[in-house]
């Protein structure tokens, strides 16, 4: 049988708690949601999770990978690929996206399954991400929050067994973006809860119940998407889940992570498992799917790992609703004048790995290690005589930074550092850090970021983040 | 290296500098003209299209190449080379010139250094990014980053980094051509915005456009331009490792200053340049890299900046004054243009021409810069003629 071997989950930093929106400070234990900043998208954000899922799992064993979004940070071009470059995966990894629907991420975990189990892949990755955006001052502005959730499908029992699985579609526009529209759209909140996701929901639920032959209380975690607290609470008492029996939606805490969102929850839900527990989780768009897992005793085993508490303790409030508006593109502002003769794709190919994969190299004759890659050796200078190393899995420490009050970003200053990954020195950003923080011998450990747009796309680098052991 | 290849063989005839600052309305050409003809007269050259016999170019920010200098000058019929070596660029042309007037193989050579970054319409940062890893980050950024680890060490602060920036404030009111004209406190300093810590503005020399030249010739040929020619001790430039990825980068220092030192004084027959040189031109893109040069060329020991900036000893009055025109702080930094600037104030030093900012019968002066990441040095050091 197909089985969850592995989780990750990933919630950015930022928070923006919703009284900064009507320009009010924020209001302590009101409701906030994570934001992306602007060095984050569905891609970076799917990188992390990724990283987290992945850990003491070797790479090189996984064969797919699977990217779920509503928000590729590119109309053509894969997010999967780069992600499996980011992660080093083997080239001969099998990769796709599944895109534009807020259920996509139970479908990837089924094809994963079915691929497993038809004996057509040996593991899947599948990651899912949403960074959506809500026009300035509208009711998705204040629901939407980013962030993502992974997992590794492979041959069973791993830490839960992927059951059945039942599928509603329907054709109904009830929340859309359109090409090229930056924000998400939706029409009367009333017709969305009453003709599309508490019906859908409803009969998603109550026919993966019929075809298993259960009952809603032989569940122990049910997972519901939901667009908002009132509508989640709907679909609930319709089933009759009990308080206890229904998964934390983090509508308040992280907002509504669109793909991510049953997925997050899902992941959360393994956190708090017990073997022999039955799971079923839901997702809504076009139609709503409901899967169930049982929990294995692999559970047990599974190294620890981030997750949301981590992250809900990690988390920092944006200094303005202006700041956050900055990061996400929506500010007026005036840059200098950027001289942006655009990037060479070429040098870029040519640079995966460094820049993607974040890899240096080990001199063969003298054993140091160095970035980035280069022919002969900064240290004995031997000649082609090197071996890639991943540099993104290793502990860091920074040499020296300055802090850059010049370069315009949403909350200056930029941390830019020397970081030492045993022995390299690699020039990068320190982000997730107050400057006051930094100092030469900070620990840091390595994120997939955007680092610039130059050339008018998003390019992908590593950032510097300081190291954190505390997985509570 | 041939120690004495270079010592004495070459004399500066004639030096010329246009006036540096946000040049709107003078094209590179024009600044060309100005510094090159300065030149000339200074070497009593009449009929310079007979008299060079070549030219040595340095530009980084000029894509027409040595054409636009020979365009300019109407030097045709000679050898016309660009050189390009980031901040060291104008000490490099001024070295490929040494180099072949020592060689024998032109009599009279110009050196012209210039740039025109106001043109771009870039107000500061300057950084073109063409690559993935080219961090969004400006020259302060790259130079900075000695300083938290030498403030760790050595116990200097901001401080000490503004009592620089005053000293060159001050000797730039001094020089006519400078484009910073206005004294400042250490209190302006530190309170200036912040550009990358530790830098405030006024830690950050400024971006002009600007042009220098000087006329060299072999030395036993200088009295027929002039009598008080100063003689070539010593120039070379040095390429260092990109201090970002350089894994065994200490940053307390930049390792080309003193590589580029030690072969510099052993051309120049130097043994003790605390005591033999009486007034340097230092590259001060950014305060601490005059701080870090004092120790680098040898003026100190490592460590030792604080104590003798708060004795003064750099300033114009005090045992070993630097940057007297007021450095790049003063004069902006035209990139090809500074290397030949500094030539041009260490020539005006040594003959005792340099008015209201003299140094008291200095010997022997050096220049120095260093640019880049940084990975490249260059050093100039020119002796009494006469």
């Amino acid at each position: 049988m197909a089985a969850l071997l592995s989780y990750g989950v990933y919630v950015p930093p930022t928070r923006l708690n919703l009284a900064q929106i009507g320009g009010r400070p924020p209001r302590d234990g009101g409701p906030e949601k994570a934001v992306a900043w602007n060095d984050e998208d569905s891609v970076t954000l799917a990188v992390s999770a990724g990283v987290s899922c992945l850990a003491g799992f070797d790479r090189e064993s996984v064969d797919g990978v699977l990217f779920t979004t509503t928000t590729q940070p590119f109309q053509e071009k894969q997010g999967a690929a780069l992600i499996a470059r980011a992660l080093d995966l083997p080239r001969s990894v099998r990769t796709a996206d599944l895109t534009g629907s807020l259920r996509a991420g139970l479908g990837a975990l089924r094809a994963a399954a079915d691929s497993v189990a038809a004996g057509s892949a040996r593991r899947v990755l599948v990651v899912v991400s949403d960074c959506r955006m809500g026009a300035p001052g509208s009711a998705q502005e204040r629901s939407f929050g980013d962030a993502a959730a992974a997992f590794l499908v492979g041959e069973g029992p791993g830490i839960a067994t992927l059951g059945e699985s039942f599928s509603v579609s329907d054709e109904i526009v009830d929340v859309w973006r359109t090409a090229g529209d930056p924000f998400v759209h939706a029409w009367e909140e009333r017709f969305i809860v009453q003709e599309g996701y508490v019906p859908r929901s409803v009969e998603a639920v109550r026919g993966l119940l019929e075809k298993t032959g259960t009952a809603i209380g032989d569940f122990h975690k049910i997972a519901l998407y939901a667009p908002d607290a009132r509508s989640h609470g709907t679909v609930a008492r319709a089933l009759g889940i009990e308080g206890e029996r229904l998964q934390d939606p983090l509508l308040a805490s992280v907002g509504n992570s669109g793909a991510a969102a049953a997925p997050l929850q899902l992941a959360a839900a393994h956190e708090a498992a017990l073997p022999g527990d039955r799971l079923l989780v839901l997702a809504y768009g076009d139609g709503a799917e409901a899967l169930e897992l049982r929990v294995e005793a692999g559970i047990e085993s599974l190294d620890p790992r981030r997750g949301l508490g981590w992250h809900h303790a990690r988390r920092r409030t944006v200094s303005s609703y202006a700041a956050y508006q900055k990061a996400r593109g929506l500010g007026t502002t005036e840059y200098p004048a950027a001289e942006d003769p655009g990037l060479s794709a070429t040098i870029h190919h040519r640079e995966r790995d460094e820049d993607v994969s974040l890899k240096g190299q080990q001199c063969q004759a003298c054993g140091a290690i160095q970035f980035p890659v280069q022919r002969v050796c900064e240290s004995c200078f031997a000649k082609d005589r090197f071996e890639l190393v991943r540099l993104s899995d290793r502990a860091g420490k920074v040499v020296t930074y300055t802090l850059d009050f010049f370069f315009p970003t949403p909350e200056p200053p930029t941390i830019v550092t020397i970081t030492d990954v045993d022995g390299a020195r690699v020039h990068l950003q320190l982000v997730d850090c107050k400057p006051e923080d930094v100092h030469p011998g900070l620990p840091v450990e390595f994120v997939f970021r955007r680092i610039h747009s130059v050339g008018g796309r998003p390019n992908y680098y590593w950032k510097a983040t300081p190291a954190a052991e505390d997985l509570s | 290296m041939k120690a004495d290849a270079i010592r004495d063989k070459v004399a500066v005839v004639g030096v010329g500098c246009c006036a540096f600052g946000e040049n709107w309305d003078q094209a590179p050409s024009d600044m060309i003209v100005d510094a090159a003809y300065e030149a000339y007269a200074d070497a009593g050259i009449e009929e310079p299209q007979k008299q060079i016999d070549a030219v040595f170019t340095g530009s980084i920010y000029s894509n027409k190449g040595p054409h636009e200098c020979a365009d300019a000058l109407k030097l045709f019929e000679k050898p016309v080379t660009m050189v390009s070596n980031y901040c060291a660029t104008g000490t490099d042309a001024f070295r490929c010139g040494v180099m072949s007037v020592a060689a024998r193989l032109y009599d009279t050579v110009l050196v012209v250094g210039y740039d025109k970054p106001k043109d771009r319409g870039v107000a500061g940062p300057s950084v073109v990014m063409s690559q993935v890893r080219d961090l969004p980050q400006t020259p302060a950024g790259w130079f900075a980053l000695c300083a938290s680890t030498y403030f760790e060490k050595y116990g200097a602060g901001r401080e000490d980094l503004a009592r620089i920036a005053v000293k060159n404030h001050h000797n730039g009111t001094l020089a006519p051509n400078s484009f910073l004209k206005r004294e400042i406190s250490v209190d302006d300093a530190l309170k200036a915005r912040m550009i990358s810590w530790p830098f405030g503005l006024y830690d950050c020399a400024a971006q002009t456009d600007g042009a220098a030249a000087a006329v060299i010739t072999r030395a036993d040929l200088a009295k027929s331009h002039r009598d008080d020619a100063p003689l070539v001790k010593a120039v070379t430039v040095m390429a260092g490792p990109n201090p970002q990825k350089d894994p065994g980068n200490d940053f307390l220092r930049w390792k080309p200053t003193g590589w580029a030192a030690k072969v510099a004084y052993e051309q120049a027959g130097i043994a003790d340049p605390s005591r033999e040189i009486d007034v340097a031109q230092l590259h001060d893109c950014f305060t601490l890299t005059e701080l870090l040069s004092y120790e680098d060329l040898g003026f100190i020991e490592k460590g030792a900046a604080k104590e003798h900036i708060a004795s003064g000893t750099f300033e114009l009055s005090g045992e070993l004054p630097v940057n007297t025109d007021g450095g790049l702080k003063a004069f902006g930094h035209p990139t090809g243009a500074t290397g030949v600037r500094m030539i041009y104030e260490n020539t005006l030093q040594l003959q005792g021409r340099a008015g209201d900012r003299q140094v008291k019968d200095p010997e022997i002066a050096l220049s120095h810069n260093i640019g880049g990441h940084p990975t490249a040095c260059g050093i100039a050091i020119l002796g009494k003629g006469g």
